[in-house]
Order: structure tokens, then C-alpha cells, then sequence
């Protein structure tokens, strides 16, 4: 094996589920949950906190995985992909994503995804400007973002309508 | 009976904005890309780069690595010396880097070991020595004798100095059209080069069996260029590889051609008897490349009184970086398509690729033709300026025919170019606009042709291009096989609606088994924009083929002649008495009953008579060519220099949109690419080194700098293609970068002649520092 200290043993809460295993004390939040828990959904570009992929909700926080300890995870509720969508019922950001095509090759779609669902708990009815700027940390190549922007709109009008009953 | 297949809710799949089939696993990161793959007993790899732009390797000793804790093997050039290339003629890279480097992050030595850190920390022990020699960085250098001190790049060419490769064709009487001209433009234009940058990093994983099978997984656009190069190079029977490409997390042309990290992790787990993973880091997609050519540009074009075009000449310097590549067809293509959009009196090209000591250069969406574009549709500009013509309808008035011949012989059928011109047009006011905008507000036009995939395969066959196969379940459930690779733009989709559509069922009931050399029939990949035109074709014959059984046992049970079937709606139904039918279901199992098992095949070739016949005819053809045409409006800060994109109105002829909600994807991503090429995205070197290898310092546009893209879909009827559709992955980039540039234009009175279009070349030209670009008469542009 490498030269490398040893593993620490600890419990992360995620995606509502208390896990229980050993890592690295150098090891990101990001190797933990793709290498460790396989939760692959959540991506990698870079690896230094420049393209936004690795986005994953920390508390309610958005944080980029890449650049989070694993450590500090400890005793905290981690969100990702793959517990966005409940009991098999896609999120409505999910589904807005999925119907208007903003997911092309699908790489930056979950740091995209938990980003604009953090926006849309906090405010149902973003400006154009406001989703743009929400989502100005994360990097797509695909889409020209023109999609991205729309289909965060139109969660939001969709949640806002089901919250209104 | 169970509950058999779903009766569709609309008639036609053909034409609807259905989200598409591998949407579901992609926003619930269900989709498995190549880096999510995990094996049991996986060990981890790394190579070891070069830190040297050019020098001579004199020894390797990794001793000292092998005992690394965790490290299980090493290897350098002498353990896999085949050479490799993407063309057959330029066979000259190998996994690892033999007697000499030839660019900054070349692969020299590659290791593995139990876990990436101990991989890495071993690569850290490899002692390397090196000569360094003298470093070639740009194509001046390049085109320079090599002097004492130096060698060539690669000493082994015949080609004078740092000359890779060099195209010389004239269509036409040059010298009677530029006599008959009434004035000649002519401009020196230089396009910088760029990446990718695909957010996925590239990743592979090989498992070797005990029974000798190799499988590799691999981000790869190309999984049937893949399966050919790994045969060769690790001499195996290419019937023991089976190549599988997952999804891929983008791909723009930078993971069309197998590279070094695909064939080491399939040597390493032959050598282990384990499965072996690489994954590259975003600096060592940097350096694996394959981006974009740094081109200068002459152009000359002499025009009539009435503005049409006598005679034209382009000549092209091409910056290769340091190996082959697909650098041949790149030096055709920036030659081959200019003809494609107007018609012109005569038409000569010379293109020079060379050798530079940087990171190979490839194809990019667009591949070759999109930096000639942006230098013809700007000096367009100037002609329409210089004429007094407003610029799309001077466009409309010289665009080529539908169903014609280009000067350089290349078939033309649907064309959809002055449709595009005017919408762009009409939608922004562009002639109300254009010259009349207040200083520092400008509007430009622009418009473009690409290929529907290229005519002629990379190595020379007789085989299909593309193959399918359709198979029908007798639960109603149908799958198609098919070799493509799905790197975003929607092949998975592509392929479900042909085969829904053909079949008149519910696009959920199709499967689609792509790019596994085991399971598919081969399609040449995801590259010059070949996949909808060709697997679709060869997907809608297999269901074709299929369906024709169908329609028989159908015929049959509904005592109706099989031609009278339709098939829709999830039934197979009389077109004459529509209340005489089947489900599709019934009218499978009764097929499967008469016919035994159910399965289509189909395969589709280019047709033949696309060119004229001379050396290079091979590269341009395509059986269908779309057209775009796009209008950009800009604010620059004359202070600052900085450019403020407000708006990009862009309209692509695609043939028929089988899903426009992709097509309009397609559209607004080339837009947005297009505008970073045009305004930031640079691969740019300093002593030797990239500058700038991470993706905060290699600027691309954020959701910040991005308008809302317009993207308006004009559809034509392709009598070739599958459905009347062509392609819309590249063509819709081109027109992008010349119509920023010719805004920029129009918004500070002053021309800049190269990308991309940085705030201080913006200042430069307001000081009148830069006005045309003088670049020096180029050196030896012919070899003896
Ligand atoms: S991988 Fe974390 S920001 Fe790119
Ligand atoms: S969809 Fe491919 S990077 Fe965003």
C-alpha cells in the first residue's frame, strides 16, 4: 500500500441515512462518496474547485466536495443525486431538467441539480439574474446554460403552483 | 396475458420534444460513466509526463519505484514500442514516449499500483535523464531550417524543416478570375488554438482475462477507431478485445482518437492479470489535447462588379504540436468546405501542417473548417461593407444552389442557407442595425456549411459505415444495437426515435445497446457529424428489415395485403379500414410464430459519386451538408476593451429535426462554444510550458458571460437521410466566431484580424496599434 496514515473511523449522515465507515484522514468529501459509498452520481472536472461538478449539500449548504475534507463531514447531513429524487418520483428540478433537455451529456447535470435545489428552497420565484448567478460556480460545455436557466425557472414555477395547493 | 408494451400518445415520434431516453439515468447520476466504474482488485494508474518540450531521453531507471509500497508494475516505451495513429498514415505515437519527447506532458512511463496514491507517489521516484534540445513553438519556427544545435521533431520525415504535411489544389482558372475581378481583397487572419475541455476527465479501465479476452472500458468517442489501434499495439486478435464505450461526459472531438492512457491500462492488466483503471487529472487532459489548430490565414478573393465571386485563394499554416494525429485531414478540411456556401469563379488552396513541440492538435467541433470560416465570413464582411451591400443579402445572392456541384466537385442536395440567413436576419433587424448602432454597440452576420459525416472512412474499406441491428421481444419490447458512442449529443435518442418512429411504438419501448464491440455492429463514431445521418439510416433499415416480417404475419391475421399495414400508435393497423388492426404485440408474437426469432439488420455506405477524382478528393464529401447562419450583437467598453455578448440569434438547417428540443441544444451549445473561441479560449504557451492547463485560467464562458441563446431550427427535407434529418453537433459552431468578430467590427470601427478577441487586442485596435495583421512571408511553403 501507499505510505499514508491510517484510517479514521466515522459516521457521516447521508442522504438522510447514518453511514458508518473508515477513510483517510487526508480523503475528500468527494473520494469518500464515489470510492467509499459508490455514490457515483456525483462528478469530478477538476478536482481543484474550478468547474463546480462535484456540488454536493452540506447542512443546506451547497459545497464543493473536491475541496471538502471528509473529516468535516463527520456528525453532518450530506446531500447528493442521488437522494433527490423520492420514493422513485424525480424532484421537480429533476423532471424540468429531463423535459427540457438541459441535461446533454449529463456530467455537470448533479452539481447543477443540487445548486438549483438549494436556490429554489430558499426562493420559488428567482429572477433570470438570480438563477445565473446561483449557478455561476459550476461550468457546463454542453449546453450554452440557455436550458439549465429555463428549466430552473420552470421548477420553480411548478413548486410554487403545488406549494399554492 | 401480462400487460404488454404502451399504446404511444402521439402518432409520430419524428418531430417531438420527448425528453430523451438517457435523460432518466442522467439527472438521478444513475448514468454510469467511465470513471464510475469499479472492479474488484482494481489496481490504479498514472504515467509519468515529460517535463521537457523536446530532448532526448538517455536512460528510465524506476528501481526504486518497483519497490514502492502498493506499486505492482512499471512500464516504459520498450514495453509496448508498436507505433499508433488515428490515420494510417501517420503512424508515429507509442503509449510511451521511445528515444526522445516531443511536448510538455508526454507520456514516458506508466505505473500501478494498489491505490492512486501510491501510484503517484512512485512516478515521483522514476528517475528520468534527459538532453534537452532546442524547442519548435510556433509554425515561424517551424518553418525555419533546422540549425545545428537543433533536430527535427521528427528526424525520420522527408518533409523540409518541421513540415508535416502539405496540400496544394487549384478548381478552376485562378489567374482568368483574378484578372476578371474587379478588386481583390486580401487578408491575413490568425486563429489561436483551444481545447476541449469536455468536463469529463478521460478514463479507462481494462479487465484481462484468464481466457485471454481483453475488455476495455473507455470514454471514447470512437469505440471501433479504439478497438483497431489496441489490437495492433498490444498484438492481440482484435476477435479477443471487446471495446466498450459508456456514456461520455462530453466530448467535442477531444476523445475521437485512442491515446496513451487507454492502451496502458489494458498492457497493465494483461501484464497483472487485474483490472486496471487510469483517470486522468484536468492538467492531463491539457496535455492529451487533440484540440484545435492554431491556423494563420491568407485569403485573396477577387470580386465581379456585381459582387459575385471570381476566384479565390486560401492558404493555411497549420500548428500540429508534436505528432500526426488526424493533422492530414485537418489540412484538407480547412480547405475543403469554403466552397460548400458560395459559388466562386475558381478556387486554390495550400495547406501547410507542421511539427511543433506542443500537445498534438486534433479535430474540434468543427474540425479545420471553422478557423478558415471565421476568416472568409469576416472578409465577406468587408466586401459587403466595401460594396455597400447589406451582408446576408450579398450572402444570399453568391450562396451555392441546392442540389449543385461546388467548385471542388462536392455533391450539394438540401440546402437551407438563405432561409437561415434570412431568419437570423429578420429576427434581429440586422440591416435596420447593422452600421447604425451607437459607438461601441455593434452587430455582426455570419453563416457556414459542415458535413453530415464524412464521406470516406479513415482507413480505406469497402464496409458499411454504419450498422444496426433491430431485435423485436415477444413481450413487445424492442432493442437496437448499434456501434455509436453517446457523448451528449443524443445518438441513445437518435437511434430510439428512428427505430419508434419506423416501428410505431412508444419510444420507451425501445432499448438501445451502443458502442460494445462485442454486442454492436460497427459504426466508425461520434466524429464530423456522422452519427444521425449514417446509424440512422443504418438503424431505420434494420426496422425496416423487421418490420417488413411484421407486416407480413400482420397481413396475414387482418387478411390484408402486407403493404397495406401501418404501423402506429403502438398498433399495426389496415389504411384502409384504420378499425382492422393489431397491437404491435400480437402482430410481433404472430411474426415470431410464422418467422422464428426477430431481428432486422441494416447498414448504411456513403454514396459514391460525392467528389471529383483527385488526390485529397476524399476529404470534404459528405452525402448531405447543413447549413447555419447566425447574427451576434455586442457592447464593448472602450475603456476596458472588455465585450459584452448580449445576443446570439443562430438558425441551423438540420434537415429535419427528429427531436428539436435536441436540435435546439445542439444549436445554443455550439453558440456558447463558439462564443468562448471567439472572445477567451486560448491554448497558450509560455517558455515551453501551457500556460494555462486548469479550467479557472483557461477561461471558458460562464452562465454569467452567456446570453440567452436564440436558436431558431430550419428544417429541409434531405431526401437522404433518415427521416429527412442532417446534423446539427458542429455545423452551428462556425458561424459563431465570425459573426462576434464582424460585430466587434461594426462596433468599434476597426477589424481585428486573429482570436480570440481579448479586451487588449480590443484596445490595441482603438489605438490603430494593430490594424491588419503583416505576418512574414511565410518560408519553404513547398518541398523539394
Ligand atoms: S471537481 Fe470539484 S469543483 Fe471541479
Ligand atoms: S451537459 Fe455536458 S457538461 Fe453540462
Amino acid at each position: 500500500m501507499s505510505i499514508a496514515p491510517s484510517k479514521i473511523l466515522a459516521t457521516l449522515r447521508v442522504n438522510g441515512r447514518d453511514v458508518t465507515l473508515a477513510f483517510h484522514p487526508h480523503a475528500t468529501l468527494l473520494e469518500v462518496l464515489r470510492e467509499e459509498l459508490r455514490l457515483t452520481g456525483t462528478k469530478h472536472g477538476c478536482e481543484l474547485g474550478q468547474c463546480g461538478a462535484c456540488t454536493v449539500i452540506l447542512d443546506g449548504t451547497p459545497v464543493l466536495s473536491c475541496l471538502t475534507l471528509a473529516a468535516d463531514a463527520i456528525g453532518r447531513s450530506v446531500e447528493t443525486v442521488e437522494g433527490l429524487a423520492v420514493d422513485g418520483t424525480l424532484h421537480p428540478v429533476q423532471r424540468a431538467f429531463l423535459e427540457l433537455g438541459a441535461a446533454q451529456c449529463g456530467y455537470c447535470t448533479p452539481g447543477f441539480l443540487n445548486a438549483a435545489v438549494h436556490l429554489l428552497e430558499k426562493n420559488l420565484e428567482p429572477s433570470e439574474a438570480e438563477i445565473r448567478d446561483a449557478l455561476a460556480g459550476h461550468l457546463c460545455r454542453c449546453t450554452g446554460y440557455t436550458k439549465i436557466v429555463e428549466a430552473v425557472a420552470l421548477a420553480g414555477r411548478r413548486m410554487r403552483a403545488a406549494a399554492n395547493g | 396475458m401480462g400487460k404488454n408494451g404502451a399504446a404511444p400518445s402521439q402518432a409520430h415520434v419524428v418531430g417531438a420534444s420527448l425528453p430523451r431516453i438517457d435523460g432518466y439515468a442522467k439527472v438521478t447520476g444513475a448514468a454510469i460513466f467511465a470513471d464510475d466504474i469499479a472492479l474488484p482488485r482494481m489496481l490504479f494508474g498514472k504515467l509519468l509526463r515529460s517535463p521537457h518540450a523536446h530532448a532526448r531521453i538517455l536512460s528510465i531507471d524506476y528501481e526504486r519505484a518497483l519497490r514502492h509500497p502498493g506499486v505492482v508494475a512499471v512500464a516504459v516505451g520498450g514495453d509496448l514500442p508498436a507505433r499508433y495513429g488515428i490515420l494510417p498514415s501517420a503512424q508515429d505515437e507509442t503509449v510511451f514516449a521511445i528515444d526522445k519527447v516531443r511536448y510538455v506532458g508526454e507520456p514516458v512511463a506508466g505505473i500501478v499500483a494498489e491505490d492512486e496514491l501510491a501510484a503517484q507517489q512512485a512516478a515521483a521516484l522514476i528517475e528520468v535523464r534527459y538532453e534537452t534540445l532546442p524547442s519548435v513553438m510556433s509554425i515561424d519556427e517551424a518553418l525555419l531550417e533546422v540549425d545545428g544545435s537543433g533536430e527535427k521533431i521528427h528526424p525520420e520525415s522527408r518533409k523540409a524543416n518541421n513540415v508535416h504535411k502539405e496540400v496544394h489544389l487549384t478548381f478552376g482558372d485562378l489567374d482568368a478570375g483574378f484578372a476578371a475581378a474587379e478588386r481583390i481583397f486580401d487578408d491575413e487572419y490568425f486563429f489561436e488554438g483551444n481545447t476541449h475541455a469536455a468536463l469529463e476527465e478521460h478514463s479507462a479501465i481494462a479487465s484481462f482475462g484468464a481466457d485471454g479476452k481483453l475488455t476495455l472500458w473507455s470514454s471514447t468517442q470512437t469505440p471501433h477507431y479504439l478497438h483497431r489501434v489496441a489490437a495492433s499495439v498490444l498484438d492481440l486478435p482484435a476477435s479477443r478485445i471487446r471495446i466498450i464505450a459508456p456514456p461520455v461526459g462530453g466530448g467535442f472531438g477531444g476523445k475521437t482518437e485512442p491515446v496513451a492512457h487507454e492502451l496502458a491500462a489494458a498492457h497493465f492488466s494483461r501484464k497483472t492479470g487485474r483490472p486496471v483503471k487510469f483517470t486522468l487529472s484536468r492538467e492531463e487532459v491539457f496535455y492529451t489535447h487533440r484540440g484545435r489548430h492554431p491556423v494563420r490565414i491568407h485569403l485573396q478573393t477577387g470580386i465581379r462588379s456585381d459582387g459575385s465571386i471570381a476566384a479565390c485563394r486560401l492558404q493555411t499554416w497549420l500548428d500540429g504540436g508534436g505528432y500526426g494525429s488526424y493533422g492530414v485531414a485537418t489540412t484538407y478540411y480547412t480547405g475543403a468546405l469554403l466552397p460548400v456556401t458560395y459559388k466562386m469563379g475558381a478556387y486554390a488552396f495550400d495547406g501547410c501542417r507542421v511539427y511543433t513541440n506542443k500537445p498534438p492538435c486534433g479535430p474540434k467541433r468543427g474540425h479545420g473548417t471553422t478557423q478558415p470560416r471565421y476568416a472568409f465570413e469576416s472578409q465577406l464582411d468587408e466586401i459587403a461593407n466595401a460594396l455597400g451591400l447589406d451582408a446576408g443579402a450579398y450572402r444570399a445572392a453568391i450562396a451555392i444552389d441546392p442540389y449543385s456541384r461546388t467548385i471542388n466537385h462536392l455533391r450539394v442536395t438540401s440546402c437551407g442557407m438563405r432561409e437561415a440567413l434570412s431568419a437570423v436576419a429578420e429576427r434581429t433587424d440586422y440591416s435596420e442595425k447593422h452600421g447604425k448602432l451607437a459607438p461601441g454597440r455593434g452587430i455582426g452576420l455570419a453563416a457556414s456549411a459542415y458535413l453530415c459525416g464524412a464521406g470516406l472512412p479513415i482507413y480505406w474499406n469497402p464496409m458499411p459505415h454504419s450498422g444496426a441491428i433491430v431485435k423485436v421481444d415477444r413481450g413487445g419490447g424492442v432493442t437496437v444495437f448499434c456501434g455509436t458512442s453517446d457523448c451528449g449529443q443524443g445518438s441513445q435518442n437518435m437511434l430510439a426515435v428512428i427505430v419508434a418512429e419506423t416501428l410505431g411504438i412508444d419510444i420507451l419501448d425501445v432499448s438501445v445497446c451502443a458502442g460494445d464491440t462485442d454486442l454492436t455492429p460497427v459504426d466508425l463514431g461520434s466524429y464530423s457529424s456522422r452519427v444521425t445521418f449514417m446509424a440512422g439510416n443504418a438503424a431505420r433499415s434494420a426496422a425496416l428489415d423487421v418490420r417488413e416480417r411484421i407486416a407480413a404475419a400482420a397481413g396475414a391475421e387482418l387478411n390484408i395485403a402486407p403493404d397495406r399495414c401501418v404501423f402506429e400508435r403502438g398498433r399495426v393497423f389496415d389504411r384502409d379500414e384504420p378499425e382492422r388492426a393489431l397491437s404491435f404485440v400480437d402482430a410481433a408474437r404472430a411474426a415470431e410464430a410464422s418467422f422464428g426469432t426477430l431481428a432486422g439488420v441494416g447498414s448504411y455506405t456513403p454514396p459514391e459519386d460525392l467528389h471529383g477524382d483527385f488526390k485529397g478528393s476524399g476529404v470534404g464529401p459528405s452525402p448531405a451538408y447543413s447549413y447555419s447562419a447566425c447574427v451576434a450583437e455586442v457592447e464593448v467598453d472602450f475603456e476596458t476593451g472588455e465585450i459584452r455578448v448580449e445576443r446570439i440569434v443562430l438558425a441551423h438547417d438540420c434537415g429535419r429535426a427528429l427531436n428539436p428540443a435536441i436540435v435546439e441544444g445542439q444549436i445554443e451549445g455550439s453558440a456558447y462554444m463558439g462564443m468562448g473561441e471567439a472572445l477567451m479560449e486560448e491554448s497558450a504557451f509560455r517558455n515551453d510550458l501551457h500556460r494555462i492547463p486548469n479550467l479557472l485560467d483557461y477561461k471558458t464562458p460562464t452562465i454569467l458571460d452567456t446570453p440567452r441563446i436564440e436558436a431558431i431550427v430550419i428544417e429541409t427535407e434531405e431526401r437522404e437521410g433518415p427521416y429527412g434529418a442532417k446534423e446539427a453537433g458542429e455545423g452551428p459552431l462556425n458561424p459563431v466566431i465570425p459573426a462576434i468578430a464582424n460585430a466587434v467590427a461594426d462596433a468599434i470601427g476597426a477589424r481585428i484580424y486573429a482570436t480570440p478577441i481579448t479586451p487588449e487586442r480590443v484596445l490595441q485596435a482603438l489605438d490603430g496599434t494593430t490594424g491588419k495583421l503583416r505576418l512574414r512571408a511565410p518560408v519553404a511553403t513547398r518541398t523539394a
